[in-house]
């Protein structure tokens, strides 16, 4: 190893910002799972109650639609796109619910879910086959998005179709059943980026789009399935908030989601740029995110300032990100 | 007016420029020539202020200046004007021409009528006829080209540098913008003319300055060169040499008496290429010559299917593959390696493994799960059969040097078992020894019977590298040289055209 240093870096200044970039990358990767045990540490010590069975699993249930969302968000960032339109799916998914509970409860779930993949390629088919840059298709897609739940669904609706209640309120075990979703599609999340033919195309995609075309990779096929999964993973998201509220709000229900998934895949270390897909991370940085807003919840911190908190945690994460590319140079 | 002496610039270690002089005199319209890597768009970006000068000076009206930023530069008078217009397309052509000095009105607005009809007077004074309020993305690239000259205009720049203005212009634009170069010139303005297609330079210049491997090698005036001196100058060989012609070097041709396994007939690409076609048998190696902008690059991709065709058709062992698609040309057994390893080429933070894998991807997965045992097997079979020096195959492929990079990219096309391997530029930006590996590598395979096709600019690369040489030209065949024509004499000759005077028995 020294050896390697002695004979390929001659001058100094590059060895400074060699080992200045080794900390930032560190701190991108690690950052999150470091940042979360020391508020998870800091909790235990300072708010009353945390160490219990309730506060946790009460975290856990709040975490599930922001991860299932980030998780879709970290497929399309890792494509080097990027998809603002997942809080408007939500409240399209939930919206639907009440006018198709009347068929059935699976009916209504597939419905709506399915309008989530409907979205979704319409957004992967204006990026990968029309060229529409992903945060501009997106942003239309949002926007017409938010204003067609409230055409469907009006002002809020309370749901009170027994099967959606229990999809939102049961368990499994001692386990709700959303948390239990929540962890199977993390678990096919993983298992897609690490292990299927798909995952290989979408980092090389998102490293490299134009070498990705000339090794005759299917771009576009590879774009729009993933604007479609992550679609269908926002529409997941509302309908599963939704059942845990048991009412559906169009104009409020997912509302910064957007915001709070990328803040999670940033957190996570997926840089912005593409081309990785860091699931463990997202999730952590799920787990983050939601911690920090309970923590100041905890501690009678009023929401306008947790906002705030995200944030700064958004801005902090990106300033990682950014550090490491400008040490790159 | 604006010289420079003695400059010099490295980049890691690299000499970029060696003790270049260079000087533009008020007036006149200055050629800069050389090949890729000979320096120019270091020696422009230095006069522009993007890099400074490790040593040497730059002069401006006969005093010294640094230029720290591209803005001090502009501010002192010197303006750029790319390939790529750098305007914005969706504001009108006055508001292009007067971008952030817009006349005001007393409200502090912007003085639309006076700032539409000073606009109107400026480029009716370059002799354009273009309407003023239009949107500059709805005019042709030409018209574009020459907003930009007018804005140097407009603010009083005494030099313009023209950093390949014409590659994307049709004949009739490239005449009008010589206009308007002329036009200024004839005002005082000196300029810098960049182009790849020489014959442009004796249309519009008054002197030529040559640069090769960094350094100046020739400056003088236009009339008194001819192409071939040009080129000569270019390249690095005597003219004595290539006046010698018809030497006698035979080269081993080997060539199978086989039918061809790539057959292109007619391409026809936009600008580009104007129907060209090729032939390769089994086990040939095909060398495509040219200069810069005479469409080796537009041809290998038309053939791959990267670069869309109007027309033309490509076969492979006699079947016809589907124009314009990329999996179709791989399917049927043709790689490219292209020439921009970093665009075109690498991932950079993927793993030397999966680089290697990622075209092969459909053939080792099985039901949409990627067989990663099979992968293991043909990367580890590729890093020894090519010496690939990594760390491990888990090693990011951006840490790798160039020439290492460049052999898992051939792994890459080679895991597709193809039967045309097109190869361009292969051995450029590699170090010596993995230059020497990557040419036996081409040797071998095609001793194995692939069809390679090979682009390079170094002479003796194609002379002793290719059975066979096809000689282009602004997007047409120019000559084939085979036999006893495959010299770097005949090549010389080829590439500057004097074969096809002598053929049609006239001079230029």
């Amino acid at each position: 190893m020294t050896e390697r240093l002695a004979t390929r870096t001659p001058p100094e200044a590059p060895d400074r910002t060699r080992s200045r970039r080794i900390d930032v990358d560190w701190v991108r990767r690690n950052g999150v799972y470091v940042a979360l045990v020391l508020l998870l540490a800091v909790n235990v010590l300072i708010t009353d109650n945390f160490v219990s069975e309730g506060t946790l699993r009460l975290q856990l249930i709040q975490v599930v639609p922001v991860l299932i969302v980030a998780l879709g968000m970290a497929l399309v960032i890792g494509t080097e796109g990027i998809d603002l339109s997942v809080g408007a799916v939500m409240a399209i998914a939930a919206a639907l619910i009440p006018l198709y509970i009347g068929y059935g409860t699976l009916v209504a779930v597939l419905v709506a879910v399915l309008a989530g993949g409907i979205s979704g390629a319409l957004a992967g088919t204006l990026v990968g086959r029309v060229g529409v840059q992903p945060i501009i298709a997106t942003l239309g897609i949002m926007v017409a998005g938010r204003g067609l739940a409230n055409l469907f669904g009006g002002e809020i609706k309370s749901i009170r179709d027994p099967g959606i209640v229990e999809l939102g309120t049961g368990s499994l075990l001692g386990i709700p059943y959303v948390v239990l979703i929540a962890a199977a599609v993390a678990a096919s999340a993983w298992f897609l980026v690490s292990r299927s033919t798909y995952g290989r195309r979408l980092v090389a995609i998102g490293g490299n789009q134009r070498a990705a075309e000339l090794a005759g990779l299917p771009v576009r096929r590879v774009l729009l399935v993933t604007y479609v999964l992550c679609g269908l993973l926002a529409a997941l998201a509302g309908v599963l908030l939704a059942a845990r509220s048991q009412a559906s709000d169009p104009t409020k229900l997912g509302l910064l989601m957007e915001l709070s998934a990328i803040t999670a895949v940033v957190l996570g270390g997926t840089p912005l740029s593409g081309g990785q897909v860091r699931i463990a991370g997202t999730i952590a940085g799920a787990l983050l995110l939601q911690l920090v807003t309970a923590t100041l919840i905890f501690h009678d911190i009023p929401d306008s300032t947790a906002q705030i908190a995200q944030a700064v945690i958004v801005v902090a994460a990106v300033y990682v990100q950014l550090g490491r590319k400008k040490a790159k140079r | 007016m604006l010289e420079t002496r003695g400059v010099t610039k490295s980049f890691g270690g690299v000499h970029a420029l060696r003790g270049v002089d260079f000087a533009l005199t008020r007036g006149e319209i200055h050629a800069l020539v050389g090949e890729n890597g000979a320096g120019k768009s270091t020696l422009i970006k230095v006069l522009t202020g993007v890099h400074r000068p490790d040593s040497g000076t730059v002069r401006f009206d006969g005093a010294e200046v640094e230029f720290h930023r591209p803005a001090d530069a502009q501010r002192a008078g010197i303006s750029t004007i790319y390939q790529e217009v750098n305007l914005v397309p969706l504001l009108s052509v006055a508001r292009n021409i007067f971008l952030g000095r817009e006349p005001r009105t007393r409200l502090g607005l912007v003085d639309v009528a006076a700032m539409n009809r000073r606009a109107a007077e400026l480029v009716g004074s370059l002799g354009v006829n273009v309407d003023v309020t239009a949107d500059l993305g709805t005019l042709g690239l030409g018209v574009q080209q020459m907003v930009a000259l007018a804005r140097a205009v407009s603010v009083d720049s005494r030099v313009v540098i023209m950093d390949e203005p014409t590659s994307s212009l049709e004949a009739k634009e490239v005449g009008t913008l010589f206009d308007v170069a002329r036009n200024l010139a004839a005002r005082g303005v000196g300029l810098v003319f960049v182009s790849h297609r020489l014959d442009e330079l004796w249309r519009l210049c008054d002197r030529v300055t040559v640069l090769r491997d960094g350094q100046r090698v020739h400056t003088g005036t236009l009339a008194e060169l001819d192409r071939l001196g040009l080129i000569a100058h270019m390249l690095g060989r005597e003219i004595s040499e290539v006046a010698r012609g018809g030497a006698t070097e035979f080269g081993e041709t080997h060539l199978r008496e086989q039918e061809p396994v790539l057959a292109a007939e007619g391409l026809e690409v936009r600008n580009r290429l104007h129907g060209v076609g090729l032939t390769v048998r089994p086990g040939e190696v095909l060398g495509l010559g040219g200069l810069l902008g005479s469409g080796r690059s537009e041809t290998v991709k038309a053939v791959y299917g990267a670069l869309p065709v109007r027309s033309g058709s490509v076969r492979v062992a006699g079947r016809r593959v589907r124009p314009n698609s990329v999996p179709h040309a791989l399917r049927a057994g043709v790689a490219l390696l292209s020439e921009d390893r970093k665009a075109e080429g690498i991932i950079p933070d993927l793993s030397v493994r999966d680089n290697i894998a990622l075209a092969v991807l459909p053939k080792v997965s099985r039901g949409g799960l990627v067989a990663e045992k099979r992968i293991d097997a043909l990367v580890d079979t590729f890093l020894r059969r090519l010496r690939i020096k990594a760390a491990s195959p888990a090693q990011k492929v951006r840490e790798l040097s160039g020439g290492n990079q460049q052999k898992v990219l051939i792994a890459r096309w080679l895991c597709t078992e193809p039967k045309v391997f097109l190869l361009d530029e292969p051995t450029r930006g590699i170090d010596v020894g993995a230059k020497a590996e990557v040419q036996a590598l081409i040797d071998e395979l095609a001793e194995q019977g692939l069809a390679v096709v090979l682009i390079s600019s170094e002479m003796d690369e194609l002379v002793e590298g290719a059975d066979r040489i096809v000689v282009l030209h602004d997007g047409t065949v120019r000559d084939e040289l085979s036999g006893d024509r495959r010299t770097s004499a005949a090549l010389l000759e080829a590439l500057a055209g004097v074969a096809e005077t002598n053929e049609e028995g006239g001079d230029d």
